[in-house]
Protein backbone atom coordinates (compact mmCIF):
# COMPACT_ATOMS: atom_id res chain seq x y z
CA UNK A 1 0.00 0.00 0.00
CA UNK A 2 3.06 2.68 0.87
CA UNK A 3 4.85 3.03 -2.09
CA UNK A 4 8.24 4.39 -1.14
CA UNK A 5 9.42 7.81 -1.87
CA UNK A 6 12.10 6.85 -3.97
CA UNK A 7 9.20 4.23 -6.24
CA UNK A 8 7.24 8.02 -5.74
CA UNK A 9 9.98 9.80 -7.29
CA UNK A 10 11.15 7.98 -9.61
CA UNK A 11 7.86 8.31 -11.72
CA UNK A 12 7.49 11.81 -10.91
CA UNK A 13 11.41 12.08 -12.33
CA UNK A 14 11.07 9.93 -15.53
CA UNK A 15 10.58 12.32 -18.05
CA UNK A 16 13.08 14.74 -17.08
CA UNK A 17 16.12 13.22 -17.25
CA UNK A 18 17.94 15.34 -19.99
CA UNK A 19 16.50 18.17 -19.80
CA UNK A 20 18.97 19.73 -17.33
CA UNK A 21 16.75 21.89 -15.25
CA UNK A 22 13.55 21.62 -13.17
CA UNK A 23 10.90 23.67 -13.85
CA UNK A 24 8.48 25.06 -11.74
CA UNK A 25 5.99 22.12 -12.21
CA UNK A 26 8.55 19.67 -11.23
CA UNK A 27 9.60 20.75 -7.99
CA UNK A 28 5.59 21.34 -7.30
CA UNK A 29 5.22 17.50 -8.36
CA UNK A 30 8.19 16.64 -6.18
CA UNK A 31 6.70 18.27 -3.05
CA UNK A 32 3.32 16.67 -3.83
CA UNK A 33 5.24 13.35 -3.13
CA UNK A 34 7.26 14.24 -0.09
CA UNK A 35 3.71 15.44 1.09
CA UNK A 36 1.93 11.80 0.64
CA UNK A 37 5.39 10.20 1.65
CA UNK A 38 5.34 12.06 4.79
CA UNK A 39 1.28 12.42 6.21
CA UNK A 40 1.45 8.16 4.76
CA UNK A 41 4.33 7.81 7.62
CA UNK A 42 2.48 9.71 10.15
CA UNK A 43 4.65 12.46 10.16
CA UNK A 44 1.84 15.41 11.51
CA UNK A 45 0.10 17.96 8.71
CA UNK A 46 2.05 21.17 10.30
CA UNK A 47 5.31 19.76 10.26
CA UNK A 48 4.76 18.30 7.37
CA UNK A 49 4.55 21.76 5.67
CA UNK A 50 7.26 23.40 7.31
CA UNK A 51 9.44 20.48 6.16
CA UNK A 52 8.88 20.53 2.65
CA UNK A 53 8.89 24.32 2.49
CA UNK A 54 12.84 23.73 3.76
CA UNK A 55 13.60 20.84 1.37
CA UNK A 56 11.81 22.70 -1.42
CA UNK A 57 14.42 25.48 -2.12
CA UNK A 58 17.32 22.89 -1.39
CA UNK A 59 15.17 20.42 -4.39
CA UNK A 60 15.13 23.64 -6.76
CA UNK A 61 18.97 24.15 -6.42
CA UNK A 62 21.56 22.68 -9.05
CA UNK A 63 22.59 19.69 -6.84
CA UNK A 64 18.87 17.88 -8.41
CA UNK A 65 18.81 19.19 -11.67
CA UNK A 66 22.51 18.64 -12.25
CA UNK A 67 21.96 15.19 -10.45
CA UNK A 68 22.47 11.83 -12.93
CA UNK A 69 19.49 10.53 -11.19
CA UNK A 70 17.03 13.74 -9.76
CA UNK A 71 14.62 11.57 -8.00
CA UNK A 72 18.34 9.49 -5.42
CA UNK A 73 19.36 13.39 -5.34
CA UNK A 74 15.86 14.43 -3.76
CA UNK A 75 15.17 11.36 -1.40
CA UNK A 76 18.91 11.63 0.08
CA UNK A 77 18.39 15.59 1.03
CA UNK A 78 15.12 14.27 2.06
CA UNK A 79 16.91 11.94 4.61
CA UNK A 80 19.72 14.73 5.47
CA UNK A 81 16.93 17.04 6.75
CA UNK A 82 15.36 14.17 8.19
CA UNK A 83 18.51 13.36 9.84
CA UNK A 84 19.11 17.14 11.15
CA UNK A 85 16.11 17.08 13.09
CA UNK A 86 16.00 13.83 14.18
CA UNK A 87 19.33 14.74 15.37
CA UNK A 88 19.46 18.00 17.01
CA UNK A 89 21.94 17.84 19.60
CA UNK A 90 23.11 14.65 20.75
CA UNK A 91 23.27 14.58 24.62
CA UNK A 92 23.03 11.27 27.44
CA UNK A 93 21.23 11.66 30.53
CA UNK A 94 21.93 13.67 33.03
CA UNK A 95 23.33 12.91 36.26
CA UNK A 96 22.79 14.88 39.53
CA UNK A 97 26.15 16.29 41.46
CA UNK A 98 24.35 15.33 44.01
CA UNK A 99 23.11 12.04 44.11
CA UNK A 100 20.01 10.92 43.74
CA UNK A 101 19.69 11.75 40.44
CA UNK A 102 16.00 11.81 39.77
CA UNK A 103 14.23 10.95 36.04
CA UNK A 104 10.67 11.09 35.94
CA UNK A 105 8.50 9.74 33.36
CA UNK A 106 5.53 11.09 31.65
CA UNK A 107 3.20 10.41 28.78
CA UNK A 108 -0.04 9.49 27.55
CA UNK A 109 -2.20 6.43 28.89
CA UNK A 110 -0.42 2.90 27.61
CA UNK A 111 2.38 4.56 25.88
CA UNK A 112 4.77 2.36 27.57
CA UNK A 113 5.96 4.47 31.28
CA UNK A 114 5.98 1.42 34.04
CA UNK A 115 7.56 -1.17 31.11
CA UNK A 116 9.83 1.79 30.45
CA UNK A 117 10.88 2.60 34.29
CA UNK A 118 12.08 -1.34 34.36
CA UNK A 119 14.16 -1.14 31.32
CA UNK A 120 15.59 1.84 32.82
CA UNK A 121 16.31 -0.20 36.13
CA UNK A 122 17.66 -2.78 33.96
CA UNK A 123 20.29 -1.47 32.43
CA UNK A 124 21.55 1.38 35.11
CA UNK A 125 22.20 -1.44 37.36
CA UNK A 126 24.06 -3.00 34.67
CA UNK A 127 26.13 -0.22 34.57
CA UNK A 128 26.77 -0.21 38.14
CA UNK A 129 24.27 2.30 39.25
CA UNK A 130 21.62 1.06 42.41
CA UNK A 131 18.50 2.15 40.93
CA UNK A 132 15.12 3.06 42.74
CA UNK A 133 12.07 2.58 40.79
CA UNK A 134 8.94 4.97 42.63
CA UNK A 135 5.07 3.86 42.03
CA UNK A 136 3.06 7.36 41.64
CA UNK A 137 0.49 5.84 39.49
CA UNK A 138 -2.07 5.15 41.95
CA UNK A 139 -5.04 5.13 39.46
CA UNK A 140 -4.66 2.72 37.34
CA UNK A 141 -5.79 -0.97 38.50
CA UNK A 142 -2.88 -2.93 39.67
CA UNK A 143 -0.26 -0.17 38.55
CA UNK A 144 1.77 -0.37 41.72
CA UNK A 145 1.88 -4.30 41.19
CA UNK A 146 2.87 -3.90 37.62
CA UNK A 147 5.92 -1.99 38.84
CA UNK A 148 6.97 -3.97 41.72
CA UNK A 149 6.91 -7.09 39.64
CA UNK A 150 8.65 -5.08 36.74
CA UNK A 151 11.23 -4.30 39.37
CA UNK A 152 11.32 -7.67 40.83
CA UNK A 153 11.94 -8.88 37.22
CA UNK A 154 15.00 -5.96 36.93
CA UNK A 155 16.33 -6.92 40.05
CA UNK A 156 15.92 -3.49 41.52
CA UNK A 157 14.75 -2.17 44.13
CA UNK A 158 10.84 -0.50 44.34
CA UNK A 159 9.39 1.70 46.45
CA UNK A 160 5.55 1.57 46.95
CA UNK A 161 4.79 2.53 49.86
CA UNK A 162 0.39 3.34 48.64
CA UNK A 163 -1.49 0.54 47.21
CA UNK A 164 -2.92 2.27 44.65
CA UNK A 165 -5.73 1.88 42.66
CA UNK A 166 -7.69 5.35 43.81
CA UNK A 167 -5.65 5.20 47.12
CA UNK A 168 -2.56 7.59 47.94
CA UNK A 169 -1.16 10.38 47.41
CA UNK A 170 0.89 10.54 44.21
CA UNK A 171 2.76 13.58 45.27
CA UNK A 172 3.75 12.62 49.08
CA UNK A 173 4.76 9.35 47.24
CA UNK A 174 7.42 10.91 45.33
CA UNK A 175 8.48 13.07 47.90
CA UNK A 176 9.04 10.25 49.88
CA UNK A 177 11.25 8.39 47.84
CA UNK A 178 13.86 11.22 47.59
CA UNK A 179 14.38 10.74 51.20
CA UNK A 180 14.00 7.47 50.78
CA UNK A 181 16.74 7.26 48.27
CA UNK A 182 19.06 9.33 50.35
CA UNK A 183 18.98 7.62 53.23
CA UNK A 184 18.96 3.80 51.36
CA UNK A 185 21.79 5.27 49.17
CA UNK A 186 19.98 4.60 46.34
CA UNK A 187 21.92 6.96 43.29
CA UNK A 188 18.97 7.23 40.86
CA UNK A 189 15.15 7.63 41.44
CA UNK A 190 12.86 6.79 38.33
CA UNK A 191 9.36 7.95 38.68
CA UNK A 192 6.63 6.12 37.11
CA UNK A 193 3.34 8.24 36.58
CA UNK A 194 -0.24 7.65 35.72
CA UNK A 195 -0.61 7.75 32.30
CA UNK A 196 -2.89 10.78 31.45
CA UNK A 197 -4.38 12.83 28.32
CA UNK A 198 -3.20 16.33 27.15
CA UNK A 199 -6.51 18.08 27.62
CA UNK A 200 -6.95 16.63 31.15
CA UNK A 201 -6.20 20.12 33.40
CA UNK A 202 -6.19 18.07 36.75
CA UNK A 203 -4.22 15.13 36.22
CA UNK A 204 -1.49 17.55 33.99
CA UNK A 205 -1.39 19.58 37.47
CA UNK A 206 -0.52 16.87 39.60
CA UNK A 207 2.37 15.66 37.03
CA UNK A 208 3.61 19.26 37.46
CA UNK A 209 2.78 18.84 41.14
CA UNK A 210 4.89 15.83 41.17
CA UNK A 211 7.80 17.36 39.56
CA UNK A 212 8.05 19.85 41.79
CA UNK A 213 8.23 17.87 44.96
CA UNK A 214 11.15 15.85 43.08
CA UNK A 215 12.84 18.17 41.20
CA UNK A 216 13.83 15.56 38.50
CA UNK A 217 16.99 15.62 36.51
CA UNK A 218 15.24 14.48 33.37
CA UNK A 219 11.75 14.63 32.39
CA UNK A 220 11.22 11.88 29.91
CA UNK A 221 8.18 11.53 27.36
CA UNK A 222 7.37 8.70 26.54
CA UNK A 223 5.01 8.27 23.16
CA UNK A 224 4.08 5.43 21.35
CA UNK A 225 5.64 5.04 17.98
CA UNK A 226 2.18 4.08 16.35
CA UNK A 227 0.62 7.69 17.20
CA UNK A 228 -0.93 9.45 14.43
CA UNK A 229 -1.66 13.21 13.69
CA UNK A 230 -2.20 13.71 17.22
CA UNK A 231 1.43 13.64 18.15
CA UNK A 232 1.88 17.27 17.90
CA UNK A 233 -0.93 18.11 20.27
CA UNK A 234 -0.09 15.68 23.42
CA UNK A 235 3.58 16.85 22.58
CA UNK A 236 2.26 20.39 22.82
CA UNK A 237 0.22 19.86 25.82
CA UNK A 238 2.80 17.85 28.09
CA UNK A 239 5.45 20.10 26.94
CA UNK A 240 3.34 23.06 28.36
CA UNK A 241 1.99 21.08 31.38
CA UNK A 242 4.98 19.61 32.95
CA UNK A 243 7.40 19.62 30.57
CA UNK A 244 10.14 17.65 29.43
CA UNK A 245 13.94 16.80 28.70
CA UNK A 246 13.43 14.06 26.50
CA UNK A 247 11.52 11.97 24.59
CA UNK A 248 11.83 8.06 24.67
CA UNK A 249 9.54 6.41 21.18
CA UNK A 250 8.39 3.37 22.49
CA UNK A 251 6.68 -0.32 20.35
CA UNK A 252 9.10 0.76 17.59
CA UNK A 253 9.87 -3.33 17.38
CA UNK A 254 5.96 -2.84 15.02
CA UNK A 255 5.90 -1.95 11.55
CA UNK A 256 4.72 1.58 12.29
CA UNK A 257 6.76 4.25 10.45
CA UNK A 258 6.70 6.27 13.37
CA UNK A 259 6.75 9.90 11.60
CA UNK A 260 5.21 10.85 15.28
CA UNK A 261 9.63 11.30 15.88
CA UNK A 262 9.26 13.93 13.89
CA UNK A 263 6.55 16.06 14.61
CA UNK A 264 7.63 15.54 18.33
CA UNK A 265 11.27 16.90 17.50
CA UNK A 266 10.37 19.64 15.51
CA UNK A 267 7.86 21.33 16.87
CA UNK A 268 9.40 20.85 20.89
CA UNK A 269 13.63 20.51 19.29
CA UNK A 270 13.96 17.87 22.28
CA UNK A 271 16.46 14.94 21.84
CA UNK A 272 14.72 11.61 20.98
CA UNK A 273 16.91 9.97 23.72
CA UNK A 274 15.94 6.10 23.23
CA UNK A 275 14.04 3.66 21.87
CA UNK A 276 11.98 1.39 23.38
CA UNK A 277 12.00 -2.12 20.96
CA UNK A 278 10.21 -5.09 22.61
CA UNK A 279 8.39 -5.98 26.02
CA UNK A 280 11.03 -7.73 27.26
CA UNK A 281 13.50 -5.52 29.87
CA UNK A 282 16.23 -5.89 27.56
CA UNK A 283 14.51 -4.04 24.64
CA UNK A 284 15.86 -1.15 24.92
CA UNK A 285 18.57 0.86 22.54
CA UNK A 286 20.11 4.50 22.28
CA UNK A 287 18.13 6.38 19.52
CA UNK A 288 19.72 6.52 15.87
CA UNK A 289 18.68 9.36 13.94
CA UNK A 290 19.26 7.96 10.87
CA UNK A 291 17.39 4.54 11.24
CA UNK A 292 14.24 6.96 11.87
CA UNK A 293 14.90 9.13 9.00
CA UNK A 294 15.02 5.62 6.95
CA UNK A 295 12.11 3.53 8.28
CA UNK A 296 10.09 6.83 8.16
CA UNK A 297 10.71 7.31 4.47
CA UNK A 298 10.25 3.21 4.01
CA UNK A 299 13.84 2.54 2.90
CA UNK B 1 -14.93 26.32 6.79
CA UNK B 2 -15.03 30.26 7.80
CA UNK B 3 -15.12 31.50 4.22
CA UNK B 4 -18.17 32.97 2.35
CA UNK B 5 -17.07 31.21 -0.92
CA UNK B 6 -15.77 28.25 -2.05
CA UNK B 7 -12.34 28.68 -3.44
CA UNK B 8 -9.10 26.84 -3.05
CA UNK B 9 -8.62 27.89 0.27
CA UNK B 10 -11.82 26.05 1.64
CA UNK B 11 -11.11 23.03 -0.12
CA UNK B 12 -7.49 22.99 1.80
CA UNK B 13 -9.72 23.01 4.81
CA UNK B 14 -11.61 20.10 3.71
CA UNK B 15 -8.58 18.05 3.06
CA UNK B 16 -6.75 19.38 6.17
CA UNK B 17 -9.56 18.55 8.54
CA UNK B 18 -9.79 14.94 7.14
CA UNK B 19 -5.70 14.38 7.46
CA UNK B 20 -5.56 15.77 10.66
CA UNK B 21 -7.88 13.32 11.94
CA UNK B 22 -5.89 10.57 11.20
CA UNK B 23 -8.08 9.99 7.84
CA UNK B 24 -5.47 9.11 5.34
CA UNK B 25 -4.42 10.61 2.13
CA UNK B 26 -6.10 7.78 0.05
CA UNK B 27 -9.25 7.79 1.40
CA UNK B 28 -9.16 11.72 1.84
CA UNK B 29 -8.16 12.72 -1.68
CA UNK B 30 -11.19 10.07 -2.90
CA UNK B 31 -13.76 11.51 -0.49
CA UNK B 32 -12.69 15.50 -1.64
CA UNK B 33 -13.13 14.20 -5.29
CA UNK B 34 -16.29 12.82 -4.96
CA UNK B 35 -17.17 16.26 -3.31
CA UNK B 36 -15.68 18.15 -5.81
CA UNK B 37 -18.11 15.78 -8.43
CA UNK B 38 -21.07 16.77 -6.20
CA UNK B 39 -20.19 20.50 -5.22
CA UNK B 40 -20.11 20.63 -9.54
CA UNK B 41 -23.54 18.57 -9.99
CA UNK B 42 -25.36 20.30 -6.85
CA UNK B 43 -24.21 23.71 -7.68
CA UNK B 44 -23.12 24.31 -4.05
CA UNK B 45 -22.26 27.72 -3.58
CA UNK B 46 -20.85 27.92 0.59
CA UNK B 47 -18.76 26.55 2.36
CA UNK B 48 -21.52 25.47 4.92
CA UNK B 49 -23.16 23.91 2.43
CA UNK B 50 -20.12 21.43 1.59
CA UNK B 51 -19.71 20.81 5.38
CA UNK B 52 -23.09 19.82 5.39
CA UNK B 53 -22.26 17.29 1.94
CA UNK B 54 -18.97 16.60 3.82
CA UNK B 55 -20.63 15.82 6.70
CA UNK B 56 -23.10 13.43 4.65
CA UNK B 57 -20.09 11.96 2.82
CA UNK B 58 -18.46 11.06 5.80
CA UNK B 59 -21.39 9.59 7.39
CA UNK B 60 -22.04 7.31 4.22
CA UNK B 61 -18.53 6.04 4.73
CA UNK B 62 -19.16 5.52 8.39
CA UNK B 63 -22.03 3.63 7.27
CA UNK B 64 -25.22 4.01 9.73
CA UNK B 65 -26.80 0.83 7.88
CA UNK B 66 -23.89 -1.76 9.40
CA UNK B 67 -25.34 -4.38 12.61
CA UNK B 68 -23.23 -2.58 15.65
CA UNK B 69 -24.77 -4.87 17.86
CA UNK B 70 -23.05 -6.66 20.31
CA UNK B 71 -23.49 -10.40 20.54
CA UNK B 72 -22.69 -11.43 24.15
CA UNK B 73 -26.36 -13.49 24.95
CA UNK B 74 -25.66 -16.89 25.84
CA UNK B 75 -26.84 -19.89 23.75
CA UNK B 76 -28.87 -23.19 24.89
CA UNK B 77 -26.21 -24.91 26.59
CA UNK B 78 -23.30 -22.11 26.63
CA UNK B 79 -22.47 -18.68 27.65
CA UNK B 80 -21.93 -16.18 24.91
CA UNK B 81 -17.64 -15.56 24.03
CA UNK B 82 -16.42 -12.36 23.58
CA UNK B 83 -12.81 -12.41 23.01
CA UNK B 84 -10.81 -8.42 23.05
CA UNK B 85 -7.38 -8.70 21.00
CA UNK B 86 -5.61 -5.63 20.00
CA UNK B 87 -2.03 -4.52 20.35
CA UNK B 88 -0.20 -3.38 23.24
CA UNK B 89 -1.74 -1.28 25.59
CA UNK B 90 -4.94 0.09 23.24
CA UNK B 91 -7.20 -0.48 26.28
CA UNK B 92 -7.92 -4.02 26.33
CA UNK B 93 -8.45 -4.15 30.03
CA UNK B 94 -9.84 -1.86 30.61
CA UNK B 95 -12.53 -2.33 28.05
CA UNK B 96 -12.64 -6.06 28.95
CA UNK B 97 -13.64 -4.63 32.67
CA UNK B 98 -16.46 -2.15 31.44
CA UNK B 99 -17.98 -4.13 29.46
CA UNK B 100 -18.64 -6.36 32.22
CA UNK B 101 -19.86 -3.15 33.66
CA UNK B 102 -22.74 -2.83 31.42
CA UNK B 103 -23.88 -6.55 31.15
CA UNK B 104 -23.88 -7.27 34.72
CA UNK B 105 -25.75 -3.68 35.58
CA UNK B 106 -28.38 -5.13 32.56
CA UNK B 107 -28.79 -8.47 34.69
CA UNK B 108 -26.40 -10.70 33.11
CA UNK B 109 -24.20 -13.29 35.00
CA UNK B 110 -19.95 -12.83 33.56
CA UNK B 111 -16.94 -14.51 34.09
CA UNK B 112 -13.72 -12.72 33.05
CA UNK B 113 -10.67 -14.75 31.49
CA UNK B 114 -7.52 -13.36 32.07
CA UNK B 115 -5.24 -15.02 29.27
CA UNK B 116 -2.52 -12.08 29.34
CA UNK B 117 -0.33 -14.27 31.44
CA UNK B 118 2.75 -12.19 30.13
CA UNK B 119 2.25 -8.84 31.14
CA UNK B 120 3.44 -7.88 35.08
CA UNK B 121 0.28 -8.44 37.06
CA UNK B 122 -2.35 -8.53 33.77
CA UNK B 123 -4.50 -10.93 35.64
CA UNK B 124 -4.39 -8.78 38.90
CA UNK B 125 -5.53 -6.14 36.82
CA UNK B 126 -8.08 -7.53 35.20
CA UNK B 127 -9.43 -9.14 38.35
CA UNK B 128 -9.63 -5.79 39.95
CA UNK B 129 -12.14 -4.75 37.39
CA UNK B 130 -14.25 -8.20 37.74
CA UNK B 131 -14.47 -7.43 41.99
CA UNK B 132 -15.37 -3.96 41.00
CA UNK B 133 -17.96 -4.49 38.62
CA UNK B 134 -19.08 -7.72 40.23
CA UNK B 135 -17.80 -10.26 37.66
CA UNK B 136 -15.37 -13.95 39.08
CA UNK B 137 -11.82 -14.09 37.15
CA UNK B 138 -10.27 -17.39 36.08
CA UNK B 139 -6.48 -17.01 35.97
CA UNK B 140 -4.06 -18.92 35.63
CA UNK B 141 -0.19 -19.22 36.37
CA UNK B 142 1.74 -16.21 35.37
CA UNK B 143 3.68 -17.33 32.48
CA UNK B 144 1.01 -19.63 31.62
CA UNK B 145 -0.55 -21.30 28.30
CA UNK B 146 -3.25 -18.39 27.73
CA UNK B 147 -5.45 -21.03 25.81
CA UNK B 148 -5.77 -22.97 28.03
CA UNK B 149 -7.13 -20.52 30.59
CA UNK B 150 -9.49 -19.24 27.79
CA UNK B 151 -10.46 -23.05 27.78
CA UNK B 152 -10.92 -22.78 31.59
CA UNK B 153 -12.86 -19.67 31.50
CA UNK B 154 -15.41 -20.96 29.14
CA UNK B 155 -15.10 -23.89 31.04
CA UNK B 156 -16.21 -22.54 34.30
CA UNK B 157 -18.82 -20.26 32.69
CA UNK B 158 -21.02 -23.22 31.47
CA UNK B 159 -20.46 -25.05 35.11
CA UNK B 160 -21.67 -21.63 36.74
CA UNK B 161 -24.81 -20.96 33.86
CA UNK B 162 -23.01 -17.75 33.11
CA UNK B 163 -24.63 -15.42 30.42
CA UNK B 164 -20.95 -14.67 29.06
CA UNK B 165 -17.55 -15.14 29.25
CA UNK B 166 -15.51 -12.14 28.43
CA UNK B 167 -11.71 -13.37 27.47
CA UNK B 168 -8.74 -10.87 27.62
CA UNK B 169 -5.84 -11.24 25.88
CA UNK B 170 -2.45 -10.09 26.02
CA UNK B 171 -0.94 -7.20 24.18
CA UNK B 172 0.78 -8.15 21.23
CA UNK B 173 2.28 -6.10 17.66
CA UNK B 174 0.59 -7.65 14.82
CA UNK B 175 4.18 -8.07 13.19
CA UNK B 176 5.10 -11.15 16.05
CA UNK B 177 3.97 -14.18 14.35
CA UNK B 178 4.95 -16.31 17.26
CA UNK B 179 2.60 -14.33 19.42
CA UNK B 180 0.12 -14.12 16.27
CA UNK B 181 0.01 -17.58 15.96
CA UNK B 182 -0.43 -18.09 20.09
CA UNK B 183 -3.58 -16.26 19.48
CA UNK B 184 -4.97 -18.08 16.90
CA UNK B 185 -4.72 -21.04 18.96
CA UNK B 186 -6.25 -19.09 21.85
CA UNK B 187 -9.17 -18.62 19.66
CA UNK B 188 -9.27 -22.03 18.40
CA UNK B 189 -9.51 -24.04 21.78
CA UNK B 190 -12.11 -22.27 22.79
CA UNK B 191 -14.19 -22.96 19.66
CA UNK B 192 -13.81 -26.51 21.41
CA UNK B 193 -16.79 -25.21 23.61
CA UNK B 194 -18.54 -23.99 21.01
CA UNK B 195 -18.61 -20.55 18.96
CA UNK B 196 -16.61 -17.52 19.80
CA UNK B 197 -19.70 -14.87 19.44
CA UNK B 198 -17.48 -11.57 19.05
CA UNK B 199 -14.07 -11.05 18.79
CA UNK B 200 -13.51 -7.42 19.37
CA UNK B 201 -10.25 -5.21 18.09
CA UNK B 202 -9.32 -2.71 20.17
CA UNK B 203 -7.61 0.27 18.67
CA UNK B 204 -6.74 3.24 20.07
CA UNK B 205 -7.92 6.35 18.57
CA UNK B 206 -4.30 8.36 18.74
CA UNK B 207 -3.39 5.87 16.72
CA UNK B 208 -1.91 6.52 12.66
CA UNK B 209 -1.95 4.95 9.59
CA UNK B 210 -0.33 1.82 11.26
CA UNK B 211 -4.27 1.24 12.85
CA UNK B 212 -5.57 0.15 9.00
CA UNK B 213 -2.66 -2.94 9.18
CA UNK B 214 -3.32 -4.06 12.85
CA UNK B 215 -7.09 -4.64 11.83
CA UNK B 216 -6.12 -6.44 8.71
CA UNK B 217 -3.66 -8.75 10.30
CA UNK B 218 -6.15 -9.59 13.28
CA UNK B 219 -8.66 -10.21 10.85
CA UNK B 220 -6.80 -12.50 9.10
CA UNK B 221 -5.35 -14.13 12.55
CA UNK B 222 -9.10 -14.14 14.47
CA UNK B 223 -11.74 -12.99 12.20
CA UNK B 224 -12.71 -10.08 14.35
CA UNK B 225 -16.18 -8.90 14.38
CA UNK B 226 -16.23 -5.68 15.69
CA UNK B 227 -14.09 -2.63 16.82
CA UNK B 228 -13.38 -0.87 19.84
CA UNK B 229 -12.09 2.61 19.41
CA UNK B 230 -10.53 3.54 22.71
CA UNK B 231 -9.52 7.02 24.27
CA UNK B 232 -11.49 9.16 22.05
CA UNK B 233 -12.05 11.15 24.92
CA UNK B 234 -8.62 13.28 23.92
CA UNK B 235 -8.14 14.87 21.17
CA UNK B 236 -7.47 12.28 18.84
CA UNK B 237 -10.01 11.56 16.27
CA UNK B 238 -10.00 8.05 15.62
CA UNK B 239 -10.15 8.51 11.39
CA UNK B 240 -8.71 5.72 10.61
CA UNK B 241 -11.40 3.94 11.28
CA UNK B 242 -13.12 4.67 8.66
CA UNK B 243 -10.41 3.22 6.29
CA UNK B 244 -10.40 -0.34 8.55
CA UNK B 245 -14.39 -0.23 8.70
CA UNK B 246 -13.80 0.38 4.48
CA UNK B 247 -11.77 -2.16 3.50
CA UNK B 248 -12.54 -4.97 6.04
CA UNK B 249 -16.25 -4.53 6.39
CA UNK B 250 -15.88 -4.60 10.20
CA UNK B 251 -17.83 -2.45 12.07
CA UNK B 252 -16.62 -0.24 15.30
CA UNK B 253 -19.28 -1.54 17.90
CA UNK B 254 -18.46 0.62 20.96
CA UNK B 255 -15.76 3.75 21.77
CA UNK B 256 -14.32 4.37 25.40
CA UNK B 257 -14.49 7.52 26.42
CA UNK B 258 -12.21 7.01 29.80
CA UNK B 259 -10.32 5.23 32.40
CA UNK B 260 -13.46 4.99 34.06
CA UNK B 261 -15.95 1.75 34.86
CA UNK B 262 -19.08 3.78 33.24
CA UNK B 263 -16.67 5.56 30.00
CA UNK B 264 -18.12 2.98 27.55
CA UNK B 265 -20.46 3.91 24.80
CA UNK B 266 -22.21 2.80 21.86
CA UNK B 267 -20.46 4.27 18.67
CA UNK B 268 -23.21 6.49 16.99
CA UNK B 269 -21.96 7.85 12.89
CA UNK B 270 -23.37 11.36 13.12
CA UNK B 271 -21.18 12.19 16.69
CA UNK B 272 -18.29 10.50 15.30
CA UNK B 273 -18.14 12.58 12.23
CA UNK B 274 -19.39 15.53 13.83
CA UNK B 275 -16.16 15.29 16.51
CA UNK B 276 -14.31 14.51 13.73
CA UNK B 277 -14.95 17.76 11.66
CA UNK B 278 -15.34 19.58 14.50
CA UNK B 279 -17.34 22.72 15.06
N1 LIG C 1 5.86 -4.43 21.64
C1 LIG C 1 6.16 -3.53 22.59
N2 LIG C 1 5.34 -3.41 23.63
C2 LIG C 1 5.66 -2.51 24.57
C3 LIG C 1 6.79 -1.68 24.50
N3 LIG C 1 6.81 -0.90 25.60
C4 LIG C 1 5.72 -1.23 26.31
N4 LIG C 1 5.02 -2.20 25.70
C5 LIG C 1 3.76 -2.83 26.09
O1 LIG C 1 2.75 -1.84 26.04
C6 LIG C 1 1.78 -2.08 27.03
C7 LIG C 1 1.64 -0.86 27.89
O2 LIG C 1 2.86 -0.66 28.56
P1 LIG C 1 2.96 0.04 29.98
O3 LIG C 1 4.39 0.11 30.33
O4 LIG C 1 2.03 -0.58 30.93
O5 LIG C 1 2.44 1.48 29.57
P2 LIG C 1 2.15 2.71 30.54
O6 LIG C 1 2.53 3.94 29.79
O7 LIG C 1 2.79 2.50 31.85
O8 LIG C 1 0.58 2.60 30.67
P3 LIG C 1 -0.36 3.35 31.75
O9 LIG C 1 0.37 3.31 33.05
O10 LIG C 1 -1.61 2.57 31.73
O11 LIG C 1 -0.54 4.73 31.22
C8 LIG C 1 2.23 -3.33 27.74
O12 LIG C 1 1.61 -4.43 27.12
C9 LIG C 1 3.71 -3.37 27.48
O13 LIG C 1 4.21 -4.68 27.53
C10 LIG C 1 7.64 -1.82 23.36
O14 LIG C 1 8.65 -1.14 23.19
N5 LIG C 1 7.26 -2.76 22.43
N1 LIG D 1 -8.36 8.24 28.51
C1 LIG D 1 -8.63 6.95 28.30
N2 LIG D 1 -7.80 6.02 28.77
C2 LIG D 1 -8.09 4.72 28.56
C3 LIG D 1 -9.24 4.32 27.84
N3 LIG D 1 -9.24 2.97 27.79
C4 LIG D 1 -8.14 2.56 28.46
N4 LIG D 1 -7.45 3.61 28.92
C5 LIG D 1 -6.18 3.61 29.67
O1 LIG D 1 -5.18 3.13 28.80
C6 LIG D 1 -4.18 2.42 29.53
C7 LIG D 1 -4.01 1.04 28.96
O2 LIG D 1 -5.22 0.32 29.20
P1 LIG D 1 -5.26 -1.25 29.36
O3 LIG D 1 -6.66 -1.65 29.50
O4 LIG D 1 -4.30 -1.70 30.39
O5 LIG D 1 -4.71 -1.65 27.93
P2 LIG D 1 -4.42 -3.10 27.38
O6 LIG D 1 -4.75 -3.06 25.93
O7 LIG D 1 -5.07 -4.11 28.20
O8 LIG D 1 -2.84 -3.16 27.55
P3 LIG D 1 -1.92 -4.47 27.40
O9 LIG D 1 -2.66 -5.59 28.01
O10 LIG D 1 -0.68 -4.12 28.11
O11 LIG D 1 -1.71 -4.64 25.93
C8 LIG D 1 -4.65 2.44 30.97
O12 LIG D 1 -4.02 3.52 31.63
C9 LIG D 1 -6.14 2.69 30.87
O13 LIG D 1 -6.66 3.31 32.01
C10 LIG D 1 -10.11 5.35 27.32
O14 LIG D 1 -11.13 5.10 26.66
N5 LIG D 1 -9.76 6.64 27.58
K1 LIG E 1 -11.61 13.05 20.51
MG1 LIG F 1 2.02 2.55 33.75
MG1 LIG G 1 -4.29 -5.76 29.17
Amino acid sequence: MFDTLSDRLADTFKNLRGKGRLTEADVDATAREIRIALLEADVALPVVRAFIANVKERALGAEVSKALNPAQQVVKIVDQELVQILGGETRRLRFAKQPPTVIMLAGLQGAGKTTLAGKLGHWLKKQGHTPLLVACDLQRPNAVNQLSVVAERAGVAVFAPEPGNGVGDPVKVAKDSIEYASTQQYDIVVVDTAGRLGIDQEMMQQAADIRDAVHPDEILFVVDAMIGQDAVNTAEAFRDGVGFDGVVLSKLDGDARGGAALSIAHVTGKQIMFASNGEKLDDFDAFHPDRMASRILGM
Amino acid sequence: LSRERLDEDTWEEVEDTLITADVGVAPTQELVERLRTRVRVLGTRTPEELRALLREELVALVDPTLDRTLHTDSHEESPGVVLVVGVNGTGKTTTTGKLARVLVADGHSVVLGAADTFRAAAADQLQTWGERVGARTVRGPEGGDPASIAFDAVKEGIAQGADTVLIDTAGRLHTKTGLMDELGKVKRVVEKHGPVDEVLLVLDATTGQNGLVQARVFAEVVDITGIVLTKLDGTAKGGIVVAVQRELGVPVKLIGLGEGADDLAPFEPGAFVDALIGD
